[in-house]
């Protein structure tokens, strides 16, 4: 029987990787991540977790260090934020194009300067080509949920890629909340060992990290695309299965919200997802045809699943908690992309909750209410107009805000 | 040879890099006064130097004729000439 | 001089295949070998990017006999860590020695700080600097560990420069204050001395660091034959000690000759110095060779060692 209990945020995801009997965990600290590993050092402390922990001189080592765990065959992970995710960016895209199946936990942050530490996702999409999976949970139980299902994913020889588990910062780290702890047992049925492809190993030498010239590199980048495409398959399988060996569903790819004959729709990730599903009802109440497509897969990028389930919707609100300055934001670019050759509705983007701006159910309101303006792209929403100072003369003009 | 997964290289393929094709001097071991110091074998970039009991020799498929051996040999039983091709 | 027992194999284990495209007379690739002759094959190397790696892994072909692996050219520290956390934790601790090497640009500078944590957290690892002076890959630019007035592409002489203005980073001495149990510096100009320092470089349960001497012809500017012998002048000198400490104890040193070399004998074989020539740069020279009597003074060279290291010039 699971048990059930109320739990920081933190907590629950330190469980989970409890469960997944790493080897190496690799610690760094940096708001809002630290609660994770400050657990985990305190397993490892009481003997709750049997693995090598390492207390590194900067995110940069923990990801080098999980990578070279992870090269010698062993089931690594590491946890971080921000400006930790930005400097360990080199060693990002190295395990991922060494195929190794790492975890880590992208705690999301806002990303400086100016500092912040507060939860906007800038961090983790900013991180979108690095070849990571990356998973986008809107409760704790959905992280820890993710993060079982991101070692078997992983580690699955017809994929090897590393995963990105990300949660907001503070809002769901920081947050008590009751979560179910699945059995070890059922973990270790679900998750084996890992069955390395190669490993660093003196009976079977092998060279891992050759250099690719010009008649290899693309090649190369072509199969790992590939094999994150592929993944694509692996992921619903492995949702299937845990909810078979766990109890409990878990929606890959996507989640959908009261999207039956919706003609408005509000795309999300994360924690703000459910304060969008509160605004949902309201609108619904009032019998309005409005609905949330909550993306939980970000990468591999679930096109598919996004326009079967926008299908008949004629508005489209994206919401981003991060922008890409000088151009639309990253998430509503993708959406349009995956819906360009379908029915053409009209897609809006908005930015909101940079930062830890809050969200409330009336700044989801008040996009809804500008969705039926024209299209429009980096819409601040709930931003302060009268903080920002003017532009020169030559360069002024109408800068449209919601 | 397809690429599958990772780049992973087997080990010791190198080999298939003749080398000596870029040398133009070769070294010419003359064995007579050789103390069986090693030197030559042990200072050797390419390690191809082998031999033993006094009888030591190049591997000519790889040398590079860097001539390292030839200076090394403390005895002067190793000399670098122009490679007649 | 008779071959040790250690050395008398006929055949090396040559653990680097031939065939790499490193230089005519690379004293690097040297150096490698006879580490891995000293080390032997149960080892896990951790490469940073740079002359080694490109010359020897150049996808599909490897000349690595052993089990090798290259990330990015500033972190083989943290790779060696989690290599050996990795090992001990599947319990396969011992199994290999890990080796984490690369150049003096890979160490000294862009990975010096993954380095000091792996050294500062006792890892078993032992780190292996190849010390040409200069990030050669590519194309020979100044680092940390560039000698005092040294010509690099990034420095120079010129007008208003007499080439490297900075002296060398003293790693070292950096390595002792990490409390390392076992650090020395050896060269392929002494091969069996090398091999020496190599092996007990690896027998440490913990951190240790071998910086090598490692002349190049190509960056410093002289004919490929004469590697060995350019290395020598900068150890008999005094300009590069070879020396060995352990526990943070100088325990050992190479003697420099009674008739020892001046550094301009040194200077003057090697086109990287060629503009010291001569009068206006006699202050440089002069304060060169001030560097090389302070070793001198600093590590007891004129003196003879307290164990059994051989003397230079004895090979």
């Amino acid at each position: 029987m699971p048990a059930g209990r109320i739990l920081e945020g933190s907590a629950a995801v330190a469980e989970a990787v409890r469960l997944c009997r790493p080897h190496v965990v690799a610690a760094y600290p940096i708001t809002p991540q630290t609660h994770i590993v400050e657990n985990l050092a305190q397993m490892v402390a009481d003997g709750r977790i049997a693995c090598e922990f390492t207390n590194v001189e900067s995110e940069f080592a923990a990801a080098s260090v999980v990578l070279g765990a992870s090269a010698a065959g062993a089931r690594a992970y590491t946890a971080s934020s921000s400006q930790g995710i930005l400097l360990m960016t080199e060693v990002l895209y190295n395990i991922s194009g060494l195929r190794l199946p790492v975890v880590l936990t992208c705690v999301n942050r806002a990303i400086s300067a100016p500092l912040n530490i507060w939860n906007d996702q800038q961090d983790s999409v900013s991180m979108r080509d690095s070849g990571w999976m990356q998973f986008y949970a809107e409760d704790p139980q959905e992280a820890l949920d993710l993060h079982i299902c991101a070692f078997k994913i992983a580690e699955d020889q017809r994929v090897l890629l590393p995963a990105m588990v990300c949660m907001d910062g503070f809002l769901l780290t920081h947050c008590y909340e009751p979560v179910e702890i699945p059995e070890q047992e059922a973990v270790d049925k679900f998750l084996p060992p890992r069955v390395p492809l190669h490993a660093l190993d003196p009976q079977h030498p092998m060279t891992l990290g050759a250099y690719a010239d010009p008649s290899y590199y693309m090649e190369h980048r072509y199969i790992v695309n590939r094999a994150m495409l592929s993944s694509h398959d692996v992921i619903a399988e492995t949702a299937a299965s845990f909810e078979q060996a766990l109890g409990r569903p878990i929606r890959p790819f996507i989640e959908r919200y009261r999207m039956e004959g919706a003609t408005r729709a509000l795309i999300a990730m994360g924690s703000i997802s459910a304060v969008i599903k509160d605004a949902v009802d309201e609108r619904r109440e009032r019998g309005e045809a409005v609905g949330l497509v909550r993306i939980v897969t970000l990468r591999p990028f679930p096109g598919q699943e996004l326009a079967e389930a926008l299908a008949g919707v004629e508005r489209i609100a994206v919401l981003e908690k991060a922008i890409s300055v000088g151009a639309a934001g990253p998430l509503v670019a993708e959406v349009r992309d995956a819906l360009y050759r379908h029915a053409a509705p009209v897609i809006s983007g908005f930015v909101i909750g940079l930062g830890g701006r809050d969200v409330t159910t009336a700044s989801i309101h008040r996009v809804l209410d500008r969705l039926e303006g024209p299209a429009g792209d980096n819409l601040f929403v709930d931003l302060r107009p009268e903080l920002i100072g003017e532009l020169a003369p030559s360069l002024q003009r109408e800068w449209e805000t919601a | 040879m397809k690429i599958t997964h990772d780049l992973a290289a087997q080990p010791g393929t190198s080999r298939q890099n003749l080398t000596g094709s870029w040398r133009v001097t070769v070294p010419k071991f003359l064995q007579e006064k050789c103390t069986n110091c090693q030197m030559c074998a042990l200072s050797c970039p390419e390690g191809c130097v082998t031999g033993e009991e006094k009888k030591y020799q190049a591997d000519l498929a790889y040398c590079k004729g860097c001539g390292i051996c030839a200076a090394a040999c403390p005895v002067g039983d190793i000399v670098m000439q122009l490679e007649e091709k | 001089m008779t071959a040790t027992k250690e050395t008398q194999t006929p055949q090396f284990a040559n653990l680097i295949a031939p065939g790499h495209s490193a230089c005519m007379g690379c004293g690097e690739l040297l150096a490698a070998r006879l580490v891995l002759q000293a080390v032997g094959p149960n080892v896990i190397i951790v490469q940073a990017t740079g002359c080694m790696e490109v010359t020897t892994t150049k996808y599909p072909e490897s000349a690595w006999e052993v089990p090798w692996i290259h990330s990015l050219f500033d972190n083989v520290g943290a790779v060696a860590a989690g290599i050996e956390m990795a090992l001990r934790a599947m319990g396969k601790e011992g199994s290999a020695k890990i080796i984490a090497q690369g150049g003096d640009g890979a160490l000294a500078d862009i990975g010096f700080g993954p380095l000091s944590g792996m050294w500062e957290r006792g890892h078993n690892v032992m780190t292996v600097c190849y010390d040409n002076e200069a990030y050669m890959n590519t194309g020979i630019q100044r680092s940390g560990l560039t000698p005092f007035a040294a010509r690099t592409s990034t420095s120079p002489p010129g007008k208003q420069s007499f080439g490297n203005w900075l002296p060398k980073k003293d790693m070292v001495e950096i390595a002792r204050a990490h409390g390392l149990p076992y650090v020395a510096t050896a060269s392929p100009a002494y091969p069996r001395d090398l091999m020496r320092k190599a092996k007990k470089a690896a027998e440490v349960q913990g951190p240790s660091y071998l910086q090598l001497l490692v002349p190049c012809p190509l960056g410093w500017g002289f004919g490929s034959s004469d590697t060995i012998n350019i290395g020598k002048l900068a150890i008999q000198s005094g300009l590069y000690p070879m020396v060995e400490f352990e526990n943070g104890e100088l325990v050992g040193w190479m003697r420099v000759p009674s008739k020892r070399p001046t550094v301009e004998e040194y200077l003057s074989k090697q086109v990287r110095f060629r503009h010291l020539a001569g009068e206006k740069a006699k202050d440089q020279v002069a304060r060169i060779q001030a560097i090389a009597d302070a070793n001198i003074a600093r590590f007891k060279l004129d003196q003879p060692p307290p164990r059994p290291a051989k003397a230079a010039g004895s090979e």
